[in-house]
C-alpha cells in the first residue's frame, strides 16, 4: 500500500489592509511558503468568528491562524484588538478540546511585511506539519 | 441559483508558468452555478475585459469570478467591466491565483491544486454574493470648526476662501488661542501677534465665517454630510451686536481684583473685561463670578457708562442648533498642572513660573508691559534656570506626569533664552536638559546661535531639587556629562512644562465618537496616509488636538485638514461603501453587543413595532446601523451573541462557504 505523502490543510485569515497586502508583497518579492496555505480575506481581523475557525477544524483543517494590522494601527482603529482578545480565549477552549495551541495562531503582519508572511507561514506549515492530523474536531459528517 | 462565470487570466507567463490554467478552468466547470469558463492571456486587457462583457450577455451570468491577480489590484477594473456589461459591479469575486499562488510556489502540480481550491472558494462565495448599492445620502455645504486658536483661524479661513460658509466655535470670549498669550515665534523670532491678529481680523472680517465665542458644543448627532450640532452660547451679559469695545465700562468697574486668566493669572482683570486688545470679537464680557451687579443685585456701573446701551444683565444661555457637512476639532493644548512637581517649589515661590508664564512676563502687552521682573519683588533677576522636560518623557507608571515628547518645548525654551541673553546680556542663563531636540527647518541652526552666539549654558542633567531660601531659589542639579553636583542660587526658575490636550476634548470625542488614544489626543485615521482625518467620517483634526505640534506644523495641518473638508462640501452627494453591517430585526435581541464595539457610533437602538400572533403586536428593542457611517470592519457581527448582525459582502455564510471550499 503506498503510503500518501502528509501535507497539513492551512486557513489562514488576512485583513484587507496590512496582512492580505503583506501577503501580496510576499508574492511579488516571490518568497516561497508551503502551497498548504490558503488566504481568506476579510475586512479587518475582527471580521473573523470563531465560528470560521471551528467550521475549519470540522472540516479537517490541521491549523488555522490570523492575520491582522499591528496592534495600535488597525484600520477600523481597535478591531485587532478585540482580535487579540476573543482569540486568546477561544484558542484556550480549542485546546481545552484537544487541538493544540500550536495549530492556531494570531499574528501581526503590516503591508510592509512579505518577508514576515513567508516566514510565518513556513514556519507555521512546519510546526502543524510535525503535529500531524487534527482528528480531535475533525467531524467526519462533514465529508462526503 | 446564479449563473456563474468563470474566468481564468494567464497573465503572460505570470500566472501560466506555475499554474495549468486550461486546468483550473476545466475543474471549475462542474463547480456549483458555473454555467461559463473560459482562460485568457491578459483578463485585465482590452480584450480580455469584452470577453467578460460578451460572456454575462451570452450566457446570461448573474455573477462572475476572475482568477488573476490580488483583487488589490484589478478588482476595481472587473468591477467596472461587470458594470459596463449591466451587472451589479458587487457580483464580482477574484481568486488570486498571482500573489498568493503562482508567485510563491514553484511546483505546477501544487499551484494547479491550489489554484483550483482558490478558484473554488471564490465560486462559493459569488453563488452567495448578492447586489449591492452604495448608499447615498446629501451633504450640508457648512463646516463646524470647534477652537479658535491659530489651528482653527487657518482651517477657518481656508474652507471659506473656497467658498463655504464656516462656523468657529471658541469658549474664551475671544479667538485666538494659545498663540495670542506668546510673545515671539522660534526660529524667526517675528512676535506672534503681529502675524496672528491680521488674522484674527480676516476671520472677523470673512463674510463666509461666522464666530461663536464664549459657547461650547453641547450636542452632536447626525453622520457625515449631515451632523446636527447643538451650541451653547454662554451668556456674556453684554449685547455682542451693539458692544463697540470702547472699553469705558472696564474702566470704571469697580470690581478689579480678579485673577487675569490671559496673563495667567499674573495679573488682575475688572468683572467686566476684554482679554486683550486685539480681541475677536472685540467685545466685553461680565464675569458672573465676580460682577457684583450679577451675585447682589447692586451697582450697574457699567450700564450707567455704557453710551451704546450694551450690557444686559438678563442675559441667558442661548442655544444654537445648525447643520453640518463637516466637523474640524481644533481644540489644542495646555500646559500641564505642576502641582505634583514638589520638587520644583512652583507652589512655594512665585518666582518658579511655567514658560508660558515667562511668555508672558517678556511680552509687550503683558502684565509688566515687556519688562522680565520677577513677579515676587519687580526685581530683575540675574540668574535665569531654565528646566526642560518638566512631566514630559516621564517614566510608563509616573503618575505626575506624560510619557510623550512635548516637541515644542526645546525650541521654545532655547528662544527665551536667546531672547533673554539679548535683552539683559549681564542675565546667567542656565537650561538643563535630557536630550535637545531640534529637528525642523533652521531650528538646530538656531538652538547653536543660543549656545554659541548668546552664551546660554546649556547643562546635560535634571534639577533635583528647587528651595526657596530667602529672596533666592536654590537650584540643585547634576551635571551628567563632567558627572558634578551643582549648587546654583537662582532668582528665576521657569519650567517647561509639558503639554496635554485640553480637557475639553474628552467630552467632545465622546459627543463626536471620534478615537482618542491614551493621552487624550485624538487619534487619526491612518498615522502616515491620513493624519489630519480621524476615523469618524467627516469629523477632521487641526492642531495639537492631535498631538504636539509647533505652530507651522498646526498651519500646515489646519490648511490640509481644511483642504479634505472642501473635498467633502464639494460633493452633492456622498457615496458610501455598500459592504456594510446591518443587522436582521427578528433575529436582534437588543443586547447592545454590537453598540459596544462599534468604533464609529454606527449603531443605534430604536424601539420598533412587531407583529405577533393573534393580531398582537409587540415593541422590542432593535439594532439599527446607520450605512452612511458604517466603515464595514465586521466587529459587531462577531460581538452579536444572536447572529442578527451581518455583513454586507462578507457575510457569515459567504465566508463559511470559502472555508468550506478549502477544507473539502
Amino acid at each position: 500500500m503506498q503510503v500518501k505523502e502528509y501535507k497539513p490543510l492551512i486557513v489562514a485569515f488576512c485583513c484587507n489592509w496590512c496582512s492580505y497586502a503583506g501577503a501580496d508583497l510576499a508574492g511579488n518579492n516571490r518568497l516561497n511558503y508551503p502551497a498548504d496555505v490558503k488566504i481568506i480575506r476579510v475586512p479587518c481581523s475582527c471580521r473573523v468568528n470563531p465560528m470560521f475557525i471551528l467550521r475549519a477544524f470540522q472540516r479537517g483543517a490541521d491549523g488555522v491562524i490570523i492575520c491582522g494590522c499591528h496592534p495600535g494601527d488597525c484600520h477600523y482603529t481597535s478591531g485587532n484588538y478585540y482580535t487579540r482578545r476573543r482569540m486568546a480565549a477561544l484558542f484556550s477552549m480549542l485546546d481545552f478540546l484537544g487541538i493544540e495551541k500550536e495549530r492556531t495562531r494570531v499574528e501581526w503582519v503590516s503591508a510592509a511585511e512579505g518577508a514576515k508572511f513567508a516566514a510565518t507561514m513556513n514556519e507555521f506549515a512546519q510546526t502543524v506539519a510535525s503535529l500531524g492530523e487534527n482528528k480531535r474536531l475533525e467531524d467526519l459528517r462533514c465529508k462526503k | 441559483m446564479q449563473r456563474v462565470g468563470v474566468f481564468v487570466c494567464w497573465c503572460g507567463s505570470n500566472i501560466a508558468g506555475t499554474v495549468d490554467v486550461a486546468a483550473v478552468a476545466e475543474a471549475l466547470k462542474n463547480e456549483p452555478g458555473v454555467v461559463f469558463s473560459t482562460d485568457y492571456q491578459y483578463m485585465c486587457s482590452q480584450a480580455g475585459q469584452d470577453i467578460i462583457k460578451n460572456a454575462i450577455a451570452e450566457h446570461n451570468l448573474t455573477g462572475i469570478v476572475v482568477c488573476s491577480c490580488s483583487p488589490r489590484m484589478h478588482e476595481a477594473t472587473f468591477r467596472k467591466t461587470a458594470a459596463a456589461a449591466g451587472l451589479n459591479p458587487y457580483m464580482v469575486e477574484i481568486a488570486n491565483i498571482r500573489e498568493q499562488c503562482s508567485w510563491v510556489h514553484k511546483d505546477m502540480t501544487t499551484g494547479t491544486e491550489k489554484a483550483i481550491i482558490l478558484g473554488k472558494a471564490a465560486v462559493a462565495k459569488v453563488n452567495l454574493n448578492t447586489p449591492l448599492t452604495p448608499g447615498e445620502s446629501p451633504v450640508t455645504k457648512r463646516a463646524l470648526v470647534i477652537g479658535g486658536g491659530i489651528a482653527g483661524i487657518q482651517t477657518a479661513l481656508d474652507i471659506a476662501d473656497a467658498g463655504f460658509p464656516v462656523d468657529i466655535v471658541e469658549t474664551k470670549p475671544t479667538i485666538g488661542g494659545k498663540m495670542a498669550q506668546l510673545d515671539k515665534t522660534f526660529p524667526t523670532l517675528d512676535c506672534a501677534a503681529c502675524i496672528l491678529t491680521p488674522k484674527m481680523v480676516d476671520v472677523a472680517q470673512n463674510e463666509k465665517i461666522r464666530i461663536f465665542s464664549y459657547s461650547e458644543v453641547e450636542e452632536v448627532g447626525g453622520f457625515v454630510g449631515n451632523f446636527d450640532v447643538k451650541i451653547k452660547k454662554k451668556a456674556r451679559y453684554v449685547k455682542e451686536d451693539i458692544c463697540t469695545g470702547c472699553g469705558a465700562c472696564v474702566d470704571k468697574c469697580p470690581m478689579k481684583k480678579n485673577p487675569n486668566e490671559f496673563n495667567l493669572g499674573m495679573d488682575n482683570r475688572p468683572a467686566i473685561y476684554i482679554p486683550f486688545a486685539q480681541a475677536v470679537p472685540k467685545v466685553a464680557t461680565i464675569d458672573p463670578n465676580a460682577c457684583n451687579m450679577l451675585k447682589n443685585g447692586k451697582c450697574g456701573l457699567c450700564a450707567r457708562v455704557c453710551a451704546a446701551g450694551a450690557i444686559d444683565y438678563t442675559q441667558k444661555d442661548e442655544i444654537i442648533e445648525e447643520k453640518y457637512g463637516a466637523i474640524v476639532v481644533a481644540t489644542g493644548f495646555n500646559p500641564i498642572s505642576m502641582e505634583k512637581f514638589d520638587e520644583f517649589a512652583y507652589n512655594q515661590s512665585k518666582d518658579v513660573i511655567t514658560s508660558l508664564e515667562f511668555e508672558r512676563l517678556t511680552n509687550a502687552a503683558g502684565p509688566t508691559a515687556g519688562h522680565l521682573e520677577r513677579p515676587s519683588d519687580g526685581k530683575s533677576p540675574k540668574t535665569i534656570v531654565f528646566v526642560q522636560c518638566v512631566g514630559s518623557r516621564c517614566d510608563a507608571c509616573s503618575e505626575k506626569g506624560k510619557e510623550y515628547c512635548s516637541k515644542i518645548c526645546c525650541m521654545y525654551t532655547a528662544k527665551h533664552a536667546m531672547l533673554t541673553r539679548d535683552k539683559y546680556p549681564d542675565t546667567d542663563v542656565y537650561v538643563f536638559y535630557i536630550d535637545v531636540r531640534t529637528p525642523g527647518k533652521n531650528f538646530d541652526e538656531f538652538y547653536r546661535r543660543a549656545v554659541e552666539e548668546f552664551g546660554v549654558k546649556y547643562i546635560k542633567g535634571m534639577v533635583g531639587k528647587v528651595t526657596p531660601e530667602g529672596d533666592k531659589l536654590k537650584v540643585q542639579a547634576s551635571d551628567l556629562l563632567s558627572n558634578k553636583q551643582l549648587h546654583i542660587d537662582a532668582d528665576l526658575v521657569v519650567l517647561a512644562a509639558a503639554i496635554e490636550p485640553d480637557k475639553s476634548a474628552r467630552p467632545l470625542a465622546t459627543m463626536l465618537t471620534a478615537s482618542m488614544d491614551t493621552n487624550d489626543f485624538f487619534t487619526e485615521a491612518h498615522p502616515k496616509l491620513r493624519p489630519v482625518e480621524s476615523p469618524t467620517a467627516g469629523v477632521f483634526l487641526s492642531g495639537a488636538c492631535q498631538g504636539p505640534k509647533d505652530i507651522p506644523e498646526t498651519v500646515s495641518q489646519a490648511g490640509a485638514a481644511a483642504s479634505k473638508v472642501i473635498g467633502l462640501l464639494a460633493k452633492d452627494k456622498l457615496t458610501g461603501n455598500p459592504c456594510v453591517a446591518h443587522s436582521n430585526e427578528l433575529m436582534c435581541n437588543g443586547c447592545s453587543s454590537c453598540e459596544r464595539v462599534c468604533p464609529y457610533g454606527a449603531i443605534t437602538y430604536e424601539d420598533k413595532e412587531f407583529r405577533m400572533p393573534n393580531r398582537t403586536t409587540k415593541i422590542r428593542r432593535v439594532a439599527s446601523v446607520n450605512p452612511a457611517v458604517c466603515q464595514g470592519c465586521g466587529a459587531c457581527t462577531v460581538a452579536c451573541p444572536s447572529g442578527a448582525m451581518d455583513l454586507k459582502g462578507f457575510a457569515n455564510s459567504q465566508i463559511i462557504a470559502e472555508v468550506d471550499a478549502i477544507c473539502k
